[in-house]
């Protein structure tokens, strides 16, 4: 099967680079699967995972906090303010982020707090999904 | 006659002094080639984000977003990028001369502008000049991670786009070489000035469109920007830390030699008189 390189970067520095079959990953309009050779296109993520399938038959997972995917027919990037290959995350400072996230929801104050808050909980929340293994 | 002791004194001061410094050197230049990694671990990111923006924006001329057009200026912020901490020789003062010197020229009121600082020299400087400082950062850590900044950036797109102010000037002292720093001024926004990238004929298809995809790209763009430029500042900071302090370094051991020399010569010259003392004793007693 035809692959195609695929590069996650960071402001902190790349997180992964390699050849793979299919990239699956969720948009903010849906969930897309991309092959090689697909029109250059770009789209903005959602805070999710995505699943990088490679040749050989096994599947990378990497969690991306938003940003964007943009396609080549020959090259795949994607861009994260931050992003983990699953085996890196550290479950216990995620789950000290939500239990902080769902602290401050519950108070409630202005707008703008409640909007972040559910960011991070979100993040948090993805992060734990992802290391678990249930994606 | 000079007091020895005093000159002992002067001299193991000014030892200790030295070692200080010395110490501080050496930290620095460690930090300045961490904060020079993490300058090369960005690049790609803000390489690809910048094709990315400048194939959009570039490429269809239809699209149109807030943070792209420039707006009548009614209000002007200043994203102002120091240190935390001092002894890194001309590298705040000379930031904030500029910054200084172009506000004096474009403002007559205090009302027309704000300013976003990054670091306590920066803001306590116009704090106590009495400008409006509607942001701040303090305490960033040496090698500052994306998670460090992104609340000023945030602040900065944001009040931006809200409409608080009209345009975002940063300032910077732009990371040339370990001996070299060069204050840098920058538009930030609006993003006037994106420089189509030669190659990328490429035209993206967008999901779901291209306004939707500005709306997102754009700010991670200037927060991205923001992030680059404090990675710069930080490396230009450490390395004009290391440069004050080698010339202290230096200066203590030029002060060290003058003294030892006083010294000697005290010493030689209480000798001397001793000595003179001591003939001139036996000689009367004769």
């Amino acid at each position: 099967m035809k692959t195609v390189t695929v590069n996650i970067v960071t402001p902190d520095g790349p997180v992964y680079d390699g050849e793979v079959t299919m990239v699956i990953a969720k948009t903010v309009a849906g969930d897309i699967g991309i092959l090689a050779g697909h029109v250059p296109m770009v789209a903005p993520l959602a805070i999710s995972s995505v699943k990088l399938n490679k040749a050989d038959g096994k599947t990378d997972v990497v969690t991306v906090s938003g940003g964007f995917v943009e396609v080549r027919p020959d090259k795949i990037s994607i861009l994260a303010s931050s992003a983990e290959l699953a085996e890196n995350i550290d479950v216990a400072r995620a789950k000290e982020a939500q239990k902080r996230a769902q602290a401050r929801l519950q108070q409630k104050q202005s707008d703008i707090d409640v909007k972040r808050a559910e960011a991070a909980l979100a993040r948090a929340t993805n992060r734990i999904k992802v290391q678990e293994g249930n994606i | 006659m000079v007091n020895l002791r005093e000159i002992k004194g002067r001299i193991n001061s000014t030892k200790s002094t030295q070692k200080t410094t010395k110490a501080m050197q050496m930290v620095s230049s460690s930090k300045l080639r961490r904060a020079e990694q993490n300058a090369k671990a960005y690049v790609p990111y803000m390489e690809k984000v910048q094709d990315v923006v400048a194939a959009i924006a570039g490429g269809t001329n239809d699209v149109s977003h807030p943070m792209l057009t420039a707006r009548p200026v009614k209000k002007t912020a200043y994203l102002v990028i120091g240190s935390d901490r001092g002894l890194a020789g001309a590298y705040n003062s000379s930031i904030l001369r500029q910054v200084q010197r172009d506000i004096n020229e474009r403002h007559r009121s205090k009302n027309e502008y704000t300013i976003l600082a990054v670091g306590r020299k920066v803001r306590d400087y116009f704090v106590k000049r009495d400008h409006n400082v509607s942001a701040e950062v303090v305490g960033l850590p040496d090698q500052p991670s994306f998670a460090d900044i992104k609340e000023i950036a945030r602040n900065a797109v944001g009040m931006f786009t809200d409409g608080t102010y009209d345009e975002v000037y940063m300032y910077y002292n732009h990371f040339v070489s370990a001996i070299s720093q060069e204050v840098t001024t920058k538009k930030l926004l609006p993003l006037t000035d994106i420089a189509p990238v030669a190659g990328t004929t490429a035209s993206y298809e967008f999901e779901p469109s291209a306004e939707a995809i500005l709306e997102t790209l754009l700010p991670q763009y200037a927060e991205s920007l923001i992030y680059g430029a404090i990675l710069d500042g930080k490396a230009s900071e450490h390395s004009a830390r290391m440069t004050a302090m080698k010339n202290a370094t230096d200066n203590a051991k030029d002060i060290i030699s003058d003294l030892s020399l006083q010294y000697n010569r005290a010493r030689q010259a209480a000798i001397t008189q001793e000595i003179t003392e001591i003939v001139g004793g036996a000689a009367a007693l004769e």
